[in-house]
């Protein structure tokens, strides 16, 4: 009786609770929760946004700002014609399309970020 | 001005007429749900959209206006175009996927899902259906003028064709139908503006290539602070583009944020080909119709270039070419606000929702324009469109932007901004087409130009009341926020 009240000794090895793998898509939950952490998610891909914005808003106020002053100080409306009516486009088509690939590659880096993947 | 009578472009604007009716037609059929008739689904892809959104963007303004600003007032005037088209450049960067990511169907949704506000939500939509209907008249009466020119036609019949036609298009199959009839449409404005330039230019240097002056500037008296309206427009333009109510329908038919983009990159290539044509019909105008620049009806330049430089048969039929793109720029315009003035009138207006109502607000829509164009005196197309682009820049280009970008904004500063940018703007414009403020003088270049100083003051109020009224930020901003530019793959989980 004596002999079976005590329980046999056993010996139980297992992987060390550190190794074992965080929870997947830990910031996913935090920004799904609307945690301070998944906040601070969030802001930072907003930040990188309005960067990418506002830099090709820049341009295009720096250049629209002064060419006004251009033309006036030239007085020539054979240049007029050429830059309003030609040369501006491509700019502005190459200017988008900049912004476009720099947009879509922050959300490439954000999704990465969030589903815990390494960068390439 | 000679009123020559086509047969051949009565033919071309009834061929448009019927075409746009067929494809609408066309649409009614797969148009069935409520979703199918405001934002078709949201399954229009990248380039369907652009050329739809083109479609509808090129308006009377465009065919027919520029030319004949750049008739009268010299190359100058090619900042309309510039800035229509740059427009969409500001609209991508700041605006385009995290709108399209609001999951609204109208600016008034946007705004009440932003603010949550049913105030904010109905100041939204008054200045939709008045900076629609203010963009309205000019196609109308667009419309008339074209049917002046070719037929003789008393101006209102024109007016009324233009309204009648888009009651039946839109009514009948909303925004699904009008999808095709808008790409059906770019294309054709596209090839009537291209093809008869091709051939007046080979004139022009049959011709000994004339050297085109504008040194003349007898007549070319615009503004007294040229430079300053000048900014006015570029102003205007740039920041407007992002408010117009049927521009930013469009962009909730896409089917995801980047998709949204995308289309905003290839409207800006299909816009910028377009305007690289009205210019040339401005410079050989200014050549072959020089009295246009004193009788007023500049606007008419392009419809008569053909008679003028070619004449003949030829010149009869590149003009039924041009008269049908002119008549599908007022149709696709027309039809694109009609659309969403309605949109707005069925949802904040009329007590039911549901297609028949709808098909209500349709008439409603385009009925109001309709009376203003045949009552009001005519202004030159790109002038009045100008003025909407004002309107729309002071108003809800600071809600946009700072409602996308900024977590302070509040429903009391929105309003604010709303009704002192948009509304000083819109008074500005009132008292200028009234002409009770005449050149010269800063006061009515101030008023004529208003983007300058009303833009500032509207973002001004929106930042100064908010920051006032911290307590009164929204409780779900930062929900808000995330959803606005979290790409889709990662939200699709949660429920919209």
């Amino acid at each position: 009786m004596s002999h079976e009240s005590t329980p046999r000794r056993e010996v139980v090895t297992g992987e060390p609770r550190r190794v074992r793998p965080l929870p997947r898509y830990r910031p996913q939950a935090e920004i799904d929760e609307q945690t301070a952490l998944g906040g601070a998610y969030v802001r930072s891909l907003m930040r990188s946004q309005l960067r990418a914005g506002l830099t090709a808003f820049a341009v295009l106020a720096l250049v629209a700002g002064t060419l006004p002053l251009v033309f006036e100080a030239l007085h020539s409306n054979a240049v007029v014609w050429a830059v309003l009516g030609f040369a501006t486009y491509p700019p502005l088509a190459l200017a988008a399309w900049w912004y476009v690939r720099r947009a879509e590659r922050n959300e490439r880096d954000f999704a990465r970020l969030v589903e815990g993947r390494p960068a390439p | 001005m000679s009123t020559p009578d086509h047969p051949a472009s009565m033919a071309a604007v009834a061929l448009v007429v019927l075409a746009t009716v067929l494809v609408g037609g066309f649409g009614l059929r797969i148009s069935r749900t409520t979703s199918d008739f405001y934002v078709a689904s949201r399954t229009v892809r990248p380039r369907l959209n652009a050329a739809a959104i083109s479609g509808e963007y090129l308006s009377a303004a465009s065919f027919l206006g520029i030319a004949g600003l750049v008739l009268v007032h010299g190359p100058d005037m090619l900042w309309y175009p510039v800035g229509y088209t740059a427009g969409y450049l500001v609209l991508l960067v700041f605006v385009a996927a995290p709108l399209r990511r609001s999951g609204a169907y109208t600016l008034p949704d946007f705004a009440e899902g932003r603010l949550e506000s049913r105030q904010v939500r109905r100041l939204v939509s008054v200045f939709v259906v008045g900076a629609g209907w203010v963009y309205l008249v000019p196609q109308l009466q667009g419309a008339g003028l074209t049917l002046t020119i070719l037929t003789g036609a008393p101006g209102w019949a024109g007016d009324v064709l233009v309204a009648s036609v888009v009651v039946l298009a839109v009514a009948a199959g909303g925004m699904r139908s009008i999808t095709f009839v808008q790409v059906f449409q770019y294309w054709l404005k596209l090839t009537a503006l291209l093809v008869p330039a091709i051939f007046l230019v080979l004139a022009w240097q049959s011709d000994g290539a004339p050297r085109v002056s504008f040194d003349d500037q007898v007549s070319a008296f615009r503004a007294d602070h040229p430079l300053y309206a000048t900014y006015g427009l570029i102003v205007a333009t740039f920041l407007g583009t992002m408010g117009l109510p049927h521009v930013v329908v469009r962009f909730y038919t896409s089917p995801n944020g980047r998709d949204a983009r995308r289309t905003t990159v290839a409207v800006l290539a299909l816009i910028g080909l377009f305007y690289l044509l009205p210019p040339v019909y401005g410079a050989l105008g200014r050549l072959y119709a020089p009295e246009l620049i004193h009788d007023g009806d500049a606007d008419a330049a392009v419809l008569l270039l053909p008679a003028r430089m070619i004449g003949g048969l030829g010149g009869d039929l590149l003009g039924a070419l041009i008269a049908g793109g002119a008549f599908a720029a007022f149709l696709s315009t027309a039809s694109g606000l009609t659309m969403a003035v309605a949109g707005v009138l069925t949802q904040d207006v009329l007590p039911s929702r549901g297609v028949r109502h709808f098909r209500l607000a349709t008439v409603l829509a385009i009925a109001v324009p309709l009376g203003g164009s045949l009552l009001v005196g005519r202004v030159p197309v790109a002038d009045a469109v100008g003025m909407a682009f004002a309107v729309s820049a002071s108003s809800f280009c600071p809600l946009l932007v700072l409602g996308i970008w900024w977590r302070r904004l509040t429903p009391p500063g929105a309003i604010a901004g709303l009704l002192l940018g948009g509304g000083s703007a819109l008074l500005s414009v009132a008292i200028t087409v009234s002409g009770a403020v005449r050149p010269p003088g800063w006061p009515h270049a101030l008023l004529a130009w208003p983007a300058v100083w009303s833009v500032p003051v509207g973002f001004l109020a929106m930042i100064l009341v908010s920051l006032a009224t911290p307590g009164r930020v929204p409780p779900g901003t930062n929900a808000a926020m995330s959803r606005f530019h979290l790409p889709e793959a990662l939200t699709s989980g949660r429920a919209r």
